[in-house]
Formats: C-alpha cells, structure tokens, sequence
C-alpha cells in the first residue's frame, strides 16, 4: 500500500508543547500516518512527557519549556520526512459483549422512530462493523471510534442527560461508543457492555485499547450482561489478530 | 492524622496531577494555582509534588489528631488557629487537639494548606488529586480523616519571601490553533475588551461573561489543555482548567500561559481580566 505524505502544520501549543495538525479527515490513512509518526517522536528518545493523538492531530508535550520553537518544529519535521512508513499496523481486533435492548437503550425507540429504522436492524448494523480506535478522550478509558454505519448517524441530544451510567453505548453524530464511568453525556444510548473500560490498577495498561485497534461488538442477552458484570475480576477480554 | 469538623465549600487533595495520562483520557487536575501551592511545599522543606489540601471561597475547620507543621498560602480566607489569627505563608506549628478554622475571604479565591511531609491520602495513576470516578474520595466531606506522616522532622527553608502572590487580571496567551480562523473584528475584540468572570466557575472551566459573534465551524476532536480558551456556538469564551476534559470538538482561540492559569485560579465571579497575546 502506497501511503501519502501529508502536509502538515505545526503550531506552538504552549511553551512546553508544539501541537501538529493533519488535513481534517477521519480515516486509517490518516489515522495510521498520525500514529507512525507518534512512535518516531517517541522513538527520538527526547525529554517528552506525552505524545497525544486524535484522529487528525497530535499534541507533543515536553518535561520543560521550548528555548527555540522553531528548532523544534524543524527536528519534528525531519523525523516525519525520515519516519518509517510501516511502524504502527496494529492487527488486534477486541470483542465486546453488549446487551442491546430497551431496558439499557433508552434511546433505540426514539432512534428507531427518527430513522424509521427497526430495533432489531439498528442493532444489527451497530455490531456488524468493525470499528477503529482513533485515540482516548473525553472521560478516562473513552475510546473514540470510527467507521459507523452512515444509516445510524443520528445528532447528539440538545439537552445531554445528566447521568448515562457506566457502559452504555451511544451514538452521537457520526461516532459511537462506551461510557467507561456514570457520566453526563448527550449520545443516544442503544445498549450496555459490562465490560471494565479503564483499570485503575494497571499502570502501565490503564486501556486494554490502543488507538490503532480494531472493536468489534456483539450481542449478549440480559443474564450473559450480568453474569459477566458479577465476574469482572476473573473476565478477560476476547481479542484476536487477524492477518490480512 | 486530622479530622474534618466541617469540610468547607469545595476542599480536595491535591499534588502535580497526573502528567503524562492525557492519552487514556485521564485529565491532568493537580492544584489550580501551582504557584501557591509550590510555595506551601518550599516554606515547610517538602518534596515538590507534596499533596495540599485545596480549599475554596469558604475555609473548613480541621482537628489535628498529632502535633505537625503546617504553611497556608494563596487565598487570604484569614486562617485561625484555636480562634487566633495566624500568618500565611509561614510555617505555623500545631499541638495536638489544635483546631484550624477560616473567616473571612480577604483576598482571591483558593487558599492551600500544606503539611509537613503532605497529605498521604489514595493514589490513583501516580497522584492522589482528587477526581469523580477515579479516586474514592471526590471532596471533603464531614467526619472524613486525613493522614499524614507525623515522624517527620521539620527544617526550616531558606525560602525568600519577597513573593507571596502573583495574581494578575492581565492574563497572558498564546494564539490558539484556530485563532487564525477569526476575522479581525473578533481578533480586536480579544485583544481590546475587558472581560468578566461568570458565576459559571470551578476546578473544570471558567465561563467568561461577554460574548463574541461566532462564526467559526467547530473542529473535529482535537487535543485541549489546562489553559485552552475555547470558543461556543453560543459566543462563549470558556477557559478550560485543571480539571477539563482532555478532547474537545469546540474551536481553540487562545492558549493561557502556564503562569497566567495560576493568576486565573484566584480570579472570582465578576473579576475583570484582559488578554494579552504572545507572539
């Protein structure tokens, strides 16, 4: 696969960090030039206290303030020019239970009205793609997801609820995900996954998701939904690598 | 060990944050006004990322179990001790059964009480600031305990105290990513008005009261900061602090210097402040 070179801007955050920005597009090509160009600065072994991505941006934080911006910008625009092109292809695919049904999705009867769609064929279309993890954000243990079906785009509440509890999946626009925490929040909810988002006692594995993954739900009845939440001690998460 | 008699309005444990977790999405919280705080820490000989206890606006009253040392800086909330006024930004030694209390709020917004050896209160992802659904404890409640290490032998700092304070309404910014998006009305409009601080206030945002037409898109999510200045659909000026979300989706005007957040911190409702643009 031929990948693109992208043209990039580079702007000084704050005095410790240099924000770089891609052409505003969400897709993998994107996606994946972002993160090989994250492990390169990460690989310079510089004094770095974050390297951040979103889907079309990245946030390099340094431990102390930048003496000459435009040194910097200069050295981040070589390791781009010099970066490896096949770094990042991750190939884990992560699957995640969700019991979709009324009595979680408090929002599939309206969704369903709106779009004059079916329940069951909103369901369907949610857990038939597989989606990609762009970055983390928003709440801890939040993953930002692309490749919604275009037929399940559905706005974002003008009022967001002021408690969407621990799990639920929603559709906000064109994105969709999993709250990781109780939350307020103003996406459409669908169904609930009873699986831990954030794990307060990894360190160094606080997501079991990086950005560059792959998640791909599927349908659990009401009992699988709660025998798996009373057994989230010994529940690990299914993953496969798929080899293309 | 010291007990909370009465929690105060809003009073939370607080140290550095956590650096370094933004890519989980964890925000970075730690003290809003680091340089007070900082100072606290120096004054009793303590390590830099010490937790203190952040209080706000109203001050609580605290038992001490043990004797200890303890530094009040920031906000003047005219710290008492047993119903005696006691000097801020100096080390204060306390007996055991002493109670400190809180009058009246002379002068900014968020005062820290630092103890020697700081606070050893639950640590989650490397900090023990308090945050919802990551530390147990979200603020201070009544009858809650706080621990400290009371072995500890106090030195006294060589500390220079010419600067207690460094509160300025001139608040000192960056150009945001999307500033060059404004047209120069709105670009004059920053740079020349004075705004006010909303009663739209705490450790996640400050809501600024005047409006600006707006006429910019919003982006696609994208990286903000302790500092962003974000812009609504609505023409709010919302600056985002300690405790703000780590993405956004709102256009990013102007990025605060990291000093001037510390400025920001103490600034209450009505507070008049201007930008000054760093180019």
């Amino acid at each position: 696969m031929i990948k693109q070179i992208y043209n990039l801007n580079y702007h000084r955050f704050n005095s410790k960090s240099i924000l770089i920005s891609w052409p505003n597009l969400i897709n993998d090509d994107v996606l994946f030039d972002v993160l090989s160009f994250k492990k390169s600065i990460q690989l310079t072994n510089k004094a770095l206290v974050d390297v951040i991505n979103a889907y079309s941006s990245l946030l390099v934080i340094y431990d102390k303030a930048i003496d000459n911006i435009y040194d910097e910008i200069e050295s981040l625009k070589l390791v781009y020019s010099n970066k490896k092109k096949d770094t990042v292809e991750s190939k884990i695919v992560w699957k995640i239970p969700v019991c979709y049904n009324d009595y979680f999705g408090t929002d599939l009867e309206n969704i369903s009205k709106k779009t004059n769609i079916d329940k069951d064929e909103i369901i369907e279309f949610h857990y038939k793609n597989t989606y990609r993890v762009c970055f983390l954000g928003f709440l801890p243990g939040f993953l930002y997801l692309s490749n919604l079906n275009k037929r399940l785009y559905f706005p974002r509440k003008v009022q967001p609820d002021l408690n969407i509890i621990k799990g639920s999946v929603g559709i906000g626009g064109n994105q969709t995900g999993v709250y990781p925490s109780n939350s307020p929040g103003g996406w459409n909810i669908i169904g609930n996954s009873p699986v831990n988002f954030i794990d307060k006692d990894k360190l160094h594995k606080i997501s079991f998701a990086s950005p560059g993954d792959s998640i791909k739900f599927y349908p659990i009845d009401f009992k699988e939904h709660n025998y798996i939440s009373k057994n989230l001690d010994s529940y690990i998460i299914e993953s496969e690598v798929i080899n293309d | 060990m010291i007990k909370i008699i009465k929690p105060g309005l809003y009073s939370t444990i607080q140290d550095k944050g956590r650096v370094g977790m933004q890519s989980y999405g964890i925000p970075c919280s730690g003290t809003m006004d680091s340089f007070s705080s900082n100072l606290a820490n120096k004054i009793l000989n303590n390590s830099g990322n010490s937790a203190v206890l952040e209080i706000t606006m109203v001050g609580p009253v605290l038992e001490f179990v043990y004797e200890t040392v303890i530094c009040i800086t920031g906000a003047n909330l005219s710290p008492l001790l047993n119903n005696k006024i006691i000097k801020m930004n100096n080390p204060i030694f306390i007996k055991a059964n002493d109670i400190l209390s809180f009058g009246l709020l002379k002068s900014g917004l968020r005062s820290y009480i630092a103890v020697l050896g700081g606070f050893k209160s639950e640590k989650v992802f490397g900090s023990r600031s308090m945050f919802k659904n990551l530390t147990k404890a979200v603020k201070l409640a009544k009858n809650d305990v706080l621990n400290f290490n009371k072995d500890i032998i106090f030195k006294s700092s060589k500390i220079n105290l010419n600067k207690t304070s460094n509160i300025d309404n001139k608040i000192v910014v960056y150009k945001g990513p999307e500033y060059d998006t404004l047209n120069s009305s709105q670009k004059d409009f920053i740079s020349s008005k004075k705004f006010r601080i909303s009663n739209n206030y705490n450790r996640m945002a400050i809501q600024l009261t005047d409006l600006l037409s707006n006429t910019l898109e919003p982006i696609i999510t994208s990286m903000v900061m302790p500092g962003t200045v974000q812009l609504t659909p609505a023409g709010n000026l919302i600056i985002l602090m300690k405790d703000c979300q780590t993405t956004g989706g709102y256009p990013r005007i102007l990025q605060v210097e990291e000093k001037s957040i510390n400025s920001l911190a103490q600034l209450k409702k009505d507070s008049e402040l201007w930008f000054s643009l760093k180019i």
